[in-house]
């Protein structure tokens, strides 16, 4: 159970919880968050620029976007020599997904209090 | 309610009288059987009251797929109390792990808010509290972070509305 509602869609709320925790594992790090924010603003991104204008070294910059990459939010394409980092935003919708599966499990409990309450006739 | 993160309203206009709506919401056995929970009492304004997942005897199809959850039980803390017109209770809405005290984790506040309508009553359910909820030890942290969580939720407002950077170009 992810909820007392969670009971219709238990599935698909189990599978989505478990991936949005992995989204915000990923994103709970104040370096990482910053990394996905500069991929969001300013689009793909090699490491170097990514590193551009930052305390943090090249190294750990190819590190964390490791970690986000594992967690599905960020993926790396070969461009000649070097990586570009991208957002994979598809990811970042899931977390909304939970939201959407505790608000349709309301939607189906309400339905069944309007059979509960509400005469046959009416 | 689309883009907010913290927070689920509902409304649904019931053809019934307000006498019974309250009843469906207020009385803990009625609540349960729509609902499809078994408390182990009745709802008392500031205490906890635990609850056991049963299939809903309102719809079959549902009650088919409850059956699975049939036994879990949980614990809400029952906060106001307003006859015929308010009722609002504290919950998990997550696993809690086995072993720790739900209390002591984050809840989501559940209100229910009758208003005469015409033609019924308009009932108004809202959960609230999302942005508390950690999904796990590491979320916990993330969500107790304000500014870490409001730049979460442009991200993904961005990206419902489309305007995420496309990945090719």
């Amino acid at each position: 159970m992810s909820h007392p509602k969670a009971s219709s869609r238990n599935a698909s709320a189990e599978r989505n919880v478990a991936e949005a925790a992995s989204v915000f594992a990923a994103l709970g790090d104040e370096t990482r968050l910053r990394i996905v924010t500069r991929l969001c603003r300013a689009g793909p991104q090699s490491i170097v620029r990514l590193t551009e204008g930052s305390r943090v070294t090249r190294q750990a910059v190819t590190k964390h976007l490791r970690a986000l990459s594992r967690a599905g939010l960020v993926r790396g394409r070969r461009s000649g020599r070097e990586t570009v980092w991208e957002l994979e935003p598809r990811r970042l919708g899931e977390v909304r997904g939970y939201l959407d599966a505790i608000s349709t499990q309301w939607d189906e409990a309400i339905d069944r209090l309007k059979a509960f309450v509400e005469p046959p006739e009416a | 309610m689309n883009g907010s993160t913290d927070r689920i309203e509902k409304q649904v206009l019931l053809k019934a009288s307000r006498e019974r709506v309250w009843r469906a919401i207020s009385d803990a056995g009625q609540f349960g059987t729509w609902f499809g929970i078994e408390f182990a009492g009745d709802f008392v304004p500031g205490e906890i009251l635990k609850g056991t997942i049963v299939p809903t005897k309102v719809d079959a199809e549902v009650a088919r797929m409850q059956e699975a959850f049939a036994g879990t039980e949980f614990v809400i803390r029952v906060e106001r109390i307003e006859p015929m017109r308010h009722l609002s209770f504290r919950w998990n809405p997550y696993v809690v792990e086995p072993g720790r005290d739900p209390m002591q984790e984050p809840m989501t506040l559940v209100t229910f808010e009758l208003e005469e309508a015409p033609g019924g009553i308009l009932l108004t359910i809202t959960e609230s509290g999302f942005d508390a909820v950690p999904l796990d030890k590491r979320a916990q942290v993330f969500a107790d972070n304000e500014e870490g969580w409001a730049i979460q939720c442009r991200l993904i407002e961005r990206y419902l509305t489309g305007e995420h950077v496309a990945p090719e170009g």
